[in-house]
């Protein structure tokens, strides 16, 4: 088990959000705040680990015809929890987050994890998995929050900080686009911030090349 | 009459389940790359919508709240499209060869498209009888197609433009989508109350 190699899959080289293009539908609807990233991040980091433990301790007594839908069910009934679980303690969150949160169910990351790792590995692999794979999302997550923020609130940490958690203004009032927060600014951004990811990995390669090379 | 109008306009035109409420874009960018998978792949998620949205209607009214299991209704649910597609799936085969033929390799993937369960969840909670949850299910259905349709005959020429390295694949992808939704953007004040 190779625990620095995991965490740099999902944060970089096999990033759920910008590499694979996995639970695209909540990356684009709910960055809107700081706060609503976070949020959905844990929400989904919990949920993937959970399912990963569950399904790699059953991994031997699922038979494998049926395997999509006893995944799906198993994810269901960590989601059902985690919903409810934010209704009591978090309301906030469970208000802005919405439909979102029992749509985790088809967030393809978790049962991708669920199909191409954790049915295949052990436990404690399957639990760094999740936990590696849950953190590269939320990280995509908060820069897309970040930026969509800025550019179309002019604040940083909306939700979060700042006089009764409206977040700190950055951009003053008139200026920031209003339609970044909105449908087109999902795509937009998200659009930029993949690019960006392609370039940064592709800088870094060739970083560790040339000190390959100089050896 | 009204209420009919209202969500038949909103589910295609002004709330567009792919371009404004962001359901179903995994099969958005995957299935989009010609015009006529995505319009087979339109059709199939249309008819599973149609078929969910009345099936958990009345998974909910007379088992879940008699039994006073609503907050079963996320399991309840996606075990109930699972099945309905895989019944879908079998009956296709067998009576319909053509239109199998013409759908089968897109229904395994229509239950993880969040739309289709995304559409059963806002049918509870805005409280639609029988009638308007399936309206809104085969309106829903229609405004997706209609949506990837329209980014596949987009997609086929954004592909082979001449872009910046980084923005290659995806990300032009992604912004050729965000100005069609800046489109749908226009009808956002269209409603009918």
């Amino acid at each position: 088990m190779n625990f620095k190699k995991q965490f740099k899959e999902g944060l970089l080289t096999k990033n759920p959000v910008t590499v694979q293009l996995l639970g695209m539908c909540s990356t684009l609807a709910i960055t809107t705040s700081l706060f609503n990233g976070i949020g959905m991040g844990l929400a989904v980091t919990v949920i993937t680990i959970c399912s990963n433990v569950l399904i790699s301790a059953l991994r031997k007594v699922i038979p494998s015809q049926v395997r999509i839908a006893a995944y799906i069910t198993i994810i269901a009934g960590f989601v059902t929890m985690v919903d409810l679980f934010l209704q009591a303690y978090i309301p906030a969150l469970a208000a802005s987050l919405g439909v979102f949160i029992p749509l985790i169910v088809v967030n393809c990351m978790v049962l991708g994890r669920a199909e191409g790792f954790a049915s295949k590995r052990g436990i404690l692999e399957s639990a760094v998995d999740g936990l590696c794979q849950g953190i590269g999302y939320t990280v995509a997550l908060v820069v897309v929050c970040v930026i969509r923020e800025l550019l179309g609130n002019g604040t940083f940490g909306g939700g979060l900080l700042g006089p009764g958690g409206a977040g700190i203004q950055i951009i003053p009032q008139p200026f920031p686009a209003m339609q970044i927060v909105m449908p087109v600014g999902g795509f937009l951004v998200l659009g930029f911030v993949l690019a960006g990811s392609d370039k940064l990995m592709k800088y870094l390669e060739k970083k560790s090349k040339k000190k390959e090379a100089a050896k | 009459m009204e209420a009919i109008l209202g969500i038949i306009i909103a589910a295609i035109l002004s709330q567009n389940f792919i371009l404004v409420k962001f359901y179903g874009i995994c099969p958005f960018m995957g299935v989009s790359k010609k015009i006529d998978t995505a319009l087979g792949m339109g059709m199939a998620v249309t008819f599973v919508m149609a078929i969910a949205s009345a099936a958990c209607w009345l998974v909910y009214e007379f088992l879940l709240i008699p039994l006073d299991l609503v907050y079963m209704q996320t399991v309840a649910f996606i075990l109930v499209i699972a099945s309905i597609v895989q019944f879908v799936e079998m009956a296709l085969k067998k009576y319909v060869p053509a239109l199998y033929k013409a759908l089968g390799v897109f229904l395994p993937l229509i239950t993880t498209n969040c739309a289709v369960l995304g559409v059963v969840l806002v049918n509870v909670q805005e409280g639609y009888d029988f009638l308007l949850s399936v309206l809104n299910g085969v309106a829903g259905g229609i405004g997706f197609t209609i949506a990837i349709v329209m980014f596949a005959s987009l997609r086929e020429r954004v592909d082979k433009s001449d872009c910046p390295e980084s923005f290659k694949g995806y990300p032009l992808t992604l912004i050729a989508a965000g100005l069609l939704a800046l489109a749908f953007m226009g009808f956002s004040g269209l409603s009918i109350t």
